[in-house]
């Protein structure tokens, strides 16, 4: 299956300002199915440092990061639920206080020294992928008067065929920004829930940090296990 | 296993704030980039190029916060998902880059690599993946090469021809440093061509 719009946003939104002069106005020009299975490449484990899927560690100097720490894990898989391994999840987010640490960020809240807010990390044979972090602050960022986002964490992911890259945002359950954010409601109303992690208590670690689960299903045209 | 298909998780924008993970060497964070401007190492056979361009907004503008990727063949025409068993780490030749637009006064990007050999009876080719601030998706176009034979290649035959022309870069000799530049843009009369992938 290609792109779905039933689940997918359209490019124009224009509640999302941004997207007024930089989404494209001609329709996407379809693809001979012989080029759609092209694959991406694959990265090794060398290419993985061994705090890079713990943002709690990786930019640690003299203490833990200020915030919520919280295991944010799940599954990469195709349409058919097959999981993708060896798949590249890179993911950053603001600190606790809804700062991010890019220059060109100007919202008034602190910076943590202790704090980056970036990871990345490789799926394993079941195609999971498992990071520890902080829980994002809330930030404005100037859509329209006094917009806010939701708390949210961005991921990258590359997966085996050129039709498996995405780039989306992960969101916490219960959000009362949610209405109010025109990112989220791009997405058609059906297919919101499927950004929304789940909190998962089974899953934390006892009296350490609670456990948060996010899978990730990537389009591409992968064939039916039956074909 | 069932046949039922899952819903696809939903894209949504890179934002502004991609770059302290995703290109941090290129600007300046500290953290390491396993992905950069670089497609190649110094041993790499072949004719060595380099690929600028900038992305522009549907007003003229250039774009400061996007982010490209680029994925090719090696001049003999083989993808390294072609060599089994080889992590990309471990090779000479990636055939994958990326970079940021925020790092020049002229938000170019400026990849180095070699020109791709031909692909199974394609026109040599590069594949660009896209994103910004701004766009909820990513989008993926191609490079041709000027100074190539394009005619039979059967992707930009898909195309209108009067749309061909922005898919293919143009060849600039400057101090026998061999540059294509590819442009994007948005929108437009010029707007760049987008497959649906």
């Amino acid at each position: 299956m290609e792109i779905d719009y039933n689940v997918q946003p359209p490019h124009l939104y224009p509640e999302y300002k941004s997207t007024i002069l930089r989404s494209p106005t001609q329709p996407l020009v379809p693809v001979a199915e012989m080029l759609k299975d092209k694959s991406l490449p694959a990265f090794g484990e060398s290419a993985i440092g061994k705090f890079d899927n713990d943002l709690t560690k990786n930019a640690r100097k003299d203490h833990d990061p200020i915030g919520e720490r919280i295991k944010v894990s799940g599954k990469v898989m195709d349409e058919y639920g097959r999981p993708l391994r060896n798949v590249l999840v890179e993911i950053w987010q603001a600190n606790s206080a809804g700062r991010y640490i890019h220059k060109a960020e100007i919202h008034d809240a602190p910076l943590d020294p202790n704090f980056l807010g970036a990871g990345r990390m490789l799926t394993d044979q079941e195609g999971r992928y498992q990071f520890y972090t902080v829980k994002p602050g809330a930030y404005p960022w100037g859509n329209h008067f006094n917009a806010w986002r939701p708390n949210h964490i961005h991921f990258s992911v590359i997966g085996h065929q050129i039709g498996h890259r995405l780039i989306t945002q992960m969101y916490f359950p219960g959000d009362p920004l949610f209405e109010f954010d025109p990112i989220f409601q791009s997405v058609p109303k059906q297919a919101r829930q499927l950004l929304i992690s789940k909190f998962r208590m089974d899953w934390t670690d006892a009296e350490f940090a609670l456990a948060y689960e996010f899978n990730i299903v990537l389009s591409g045209r992968s064939k039916t296990p039956f074909e | 296993m069932s046949t039922e298909k899952l819903q696809q998780t939903p894209s949504q924008t890179v934002g502004p704030f991609f770059a302290y993970s995703l290109t941090a060497a290129q600007y300046g964070y500290d953290f390491n980039s396993i992905i950069n401007g670089s497609l190649l190492s110094d041993e790499m056979p072949g004719e060595r190029i380099y690929i600028t361009g900038s992305v522009f907004d549907g007003n003229g503008n250039t774009i400061s916060d996007a982010m490209i990727e680029l994925w090719q063949a090696d001049a003999d025409g083989n993808y390294v998902t072609q060599y089994p068993n080889i992590p990309i780490s471990n090779i000479n030749f990636k055939g994958f880059g990326r970079l940021g637009t925020g790092t020049n006064a002229e938000h170019q990007f400026n990849f180095t690599t070699v020109k791709p050999g031909s692909v199974k009876a394609q026109a040599p080719h590069i594949d660009v993946i896209l994103f910004m601030r701004g766009s909820l998706h990513r989008l993926n176009t191609r490079i041709y090469f000027s100074d190539e034979l394009n005619d039979a290649d059967i992707l930009l035959n898909s195309v209108e021809a009067l749309r061909q022309y922005t898919l293919i870069a143009e060849r600039k000799e400057i101090n026998n440093t061999i540059f294509y530049h590819f442009d994007i843009h948005m929108q437009g009369e010029k707007e760049t061509v987008f497959f649906e992938l």
